[in-house]
């Protein structure tokens, strides 16, 4: 597993409290959840939440980070194409429209993004970041672990 | 539009009549208040009695109903295709054929009330889905046709008495996952080499436009024998992969995004089974100098190529949205078509004079708007558009984008990912290795355009891009005949061409001895 796990980066996803909630309400809907960010067509730049272990991670895929406990992973060569900004995952209105999970009834997980502007503090934190107006610390501990 | 199947002439719709929208008094598409599944050339309530409201992208409104299905009418319909499968495999050419070019000709008898259908669901303008989608997809129909009569098997005489004799047979039932930007057309693609090659299959059309391709069932359902195509709506990640995943289905056929695509091949390894994705692109368009050499057809042709990325609002898998400009040429060229841009009409898709329609759904327009707001962070300049359109009318709820034009560099996001929206990035090349390299430097590989006046340099050119199918003097052509697929993160296998089946057929081997002595061995 490739993580983000280096000393330069902020947290590479962190999420609003509406999709905090809305996470917490699947895991106890459905048991733990998982996201991987999508690319091109139709659905794609969207987060697709599954149930975890759904989706089959590769060595080659990056974990940006965890979102309410869940990990969220990223293709390595997109991960490459995106590692200058940070995500934010939230929650908008409507089914989603491919194969994730909702987010809720009738909600879905977007992504918003925001270009990195200041280095995380090189320790290990909590992982989880709620209020968006700030770079959170990242995850070391959980870095690598499914 | 040079889209049509049959010609390359333009053939733009010029009338001014505004077709009534779908259900009205007066409108060529009658709507029901509900649908069923159509499952073995019958309409079955889903088996839970859930249904899910459509809703049109013109106005944000409700519409009709479809079935919100569950895995049980999955297995519903693989029960009706199961039971088709050996009389549909077994059929002859002839026969085939003839249901083939009998839904080509049913499409055609119907194509101004299909076009209106898809226009609503979709967003699309009328004046593509009259000149494109479904012609095209009449023509695929007739392509197919034609194409499975003439694939011939092979036989190899291994030597004097020993043959190899080489038959297609058919997979048997297949399931196929249809993505919302070309509705019909992209089911057409699939159903009909599908069916050429003797499979019965199960479709899922995206959740965001399940009603179209049910009046396309309308259209066809005394034509087509029961159980032979066979659709199901509902959310994807409930019965899209129920489909998928079923062991019931010999091969899966998808066009998504990446990740979905990734997970279908995932389902077809643990079945071990064949599939075939188309999973998008970042296309890039390039203009070389010398288009600008004379002001002609051919400049005309090529500024119109640029605003292409604008078709069908730009969510299109082969998007032209990198436009690369040679840097010579880059302030006139950009000029002619940023005025073009801003000639663009955007309205009523049902006006046969709106040019681009709505996004197909708020989910769309929201990631449009935030890979432009990401643009605007990184620097991009906003040449034209940027915001969402907000329309009167009764267009109010509609999800409309204004088109756009970001300028920057290739290491933006905007740059390096699929918006799905009248989003174009444009930057500029120094020479043509830096065409090339700017042209290759994403992770997809879908489709590409070269513009030049000069042979020789588009025949480098369309070598040296890793895509797919690379258009040379023009863009956004789909003839059937033209084998369609992806280089890279695009996609695996190839549409549009009689090679598609060989896609949907197992290779029989005969290996025949004409020899009476033993072996000797024992």
């Amino acid at each position: 597993m490739v993580t983000t796990d280096g000393p330069t980066v902020a947290p590479g996803v962190i999420a609003t409290p509406a999709a905090l909630a809305a996470i917490a309400d699947l895991v106890q809907d459905r048991g733990p959840v998982m996201f991987f960010q999508s690319g091109g067509c139709c659905d794609g730049s969207l987060p697709i939440c599954f149930v975890d272990g759904e989706f089959v991670v590769s060595d080659n895929d990056v974990l940006l980070g965890h979102v309410g406990g869940s990990p969220f992973y990223i293709d390595h060569r997109q991960y490459e194409a995106w590692k200058h900004t940070q995500l934010i995952l939230d929650v908008g209105e409507g089914d989603p429209e491919g194969f994730s999970l909702p987010a809720g009834e009738n909600q879905h997980f977007v992504i918003t993004s925001r270009l990195h502007r200041r280095r995380a503090p090189d320790r290990p934190g909590p992982g989880d970041t709620t209020d968006v107006g700030r770079p959170g610390t990242p995850d070391r501990a959980s870095f690598g672990v499914r | 539009m040079t889209l049509t199947a049959e010609s390359t002439t333009p053939t733009v719709p010029t009338s001014s009549d505004t077709f009534v929208a779908p259900g009205q008094p007066g409108s060529v598409v009658e709507v029901k208040p509900r649908y069923d599944n159509f499952i073995g050339g019958k309409w079955v309530a889903p088996v839970k009695g859930q249904y899910m409201a459509d809703v049109s992208p013109v106005n944000g409104q409700p519409f009709c109903e479809v079935a919100r299905s569950t895995p049980e009418d999955v297995e519903l319909a693989l029960d009706a295709a199961h039971a088709a499968k050996d009389a549909w495999g077994e059929a002859s050419l002839t026969e085939r054929a003839a249901v083939l070019n009998a839904v080509a000709d049913a499409i055609e008898a119907n194509l101004e009330m299909l076009a209106v259908a898809e226009t609503w669901e979709n967003g699309k303008p009328v004046r593509e889905t009259l000149a494109a989608d479904i012609p095209l997809a009449v023509d695929h129909f007739r392509y197919f046709a034609g194409a499975t009569r003439s694939l011939e098997g092979h036989s190899t005489e291994i030597d004097k008495d020993t043959v190899a004799y080489h038959f297609h047979e058919p997979l048997g039932v297949v399931g196929q996952i249809i993505p919302f930007n070309f509705p019909l057309l992209m089911a057409a693609w699939k159903i009909a080499p599908a069916l050429a090659a003797g499979n019965c299959t199960v479709v899922k059309p995206a959740s965001p436009t399940p009603w179209s391709i049910l009046k396309f069932a309308e259209v066809i359902q005394d034509i087509v024998p029961p159980g032979v195509i066979n659709i199901i709506t509902g959310p994807g990640g409930e019965i899209g992969k129920a489909l998928a995943s079923s062991p019931r289905i010999a091969k899966i056929g998808f066009t998504g995004e990446t990740t979905t695509g990734r997970l279908i091949m995932q389902y077809a390894a643990q079945n071990l089974i064949p599939s075939t994705v188309e999973l998008g692109g970042k296309s890039p368009n390039i203009f070389f100098a010398d288009v600008m050499d004379a002001d002609d057809e051919f400049l005309d042709k090529a500024i119109e190529g640029l605003v292409l990325f604008a078709f069908n609002k730009g969510e299109v898998c082969t998007c032209p949205s990198r436009a690369l400009i040679h840097e010579s040429i880059y302030d006139r060229f950009m000029e002619r078509c940023l005025a073009r841009i801003a000639e663009i009409r955007q309205g009523n898709p049902l006006d046969p004079t709106t040019m681009i329609g709505p996004q197909v759904s708020t989910q769309q327009i929201e990631k449009i708007a935030s890979y432009v707001d990401i643009g605007r962070q990184e620097g991009a300049q906003c040449l034209i558009g940027g915001d969402r359109a907000h329309l009167g009318g009764g267009l109010e709820g509609g999800y409309y984008f204004e088109p756009t034009v970001l300028k920057g560099h290739n290491d933006m996001r905007v740059f390096q990912e699929e918006i799905f929206g009248p989003v174009l990035a444009v930057t500029t090349f120094t020479d043509e290795a830096d065409a090339v390299r700017i042209a290759n430097d994403t992770l997809y590989g879908l489709g590409a355009g070269v513009w030049t006046r000069n042979g020789n340099l588009a025949y480098r050119m369309g070598r040296a891009i890793k895509a797919g199918r690379v258009w040379t003097n023009c863009y956004h052509l789909y003839p059937a005949g033209a084998a369609f697929g992806g280089y890279k993160i695009s996609g695996v296998g190839r549409e549009n061409h009689q090679m598609m089946l060989e896609h949907y057929s197992q290779t029989k081997n005969l290996l025949v001895s004409y020899s009476t002595k033993p072996l000797g061995f024992f």
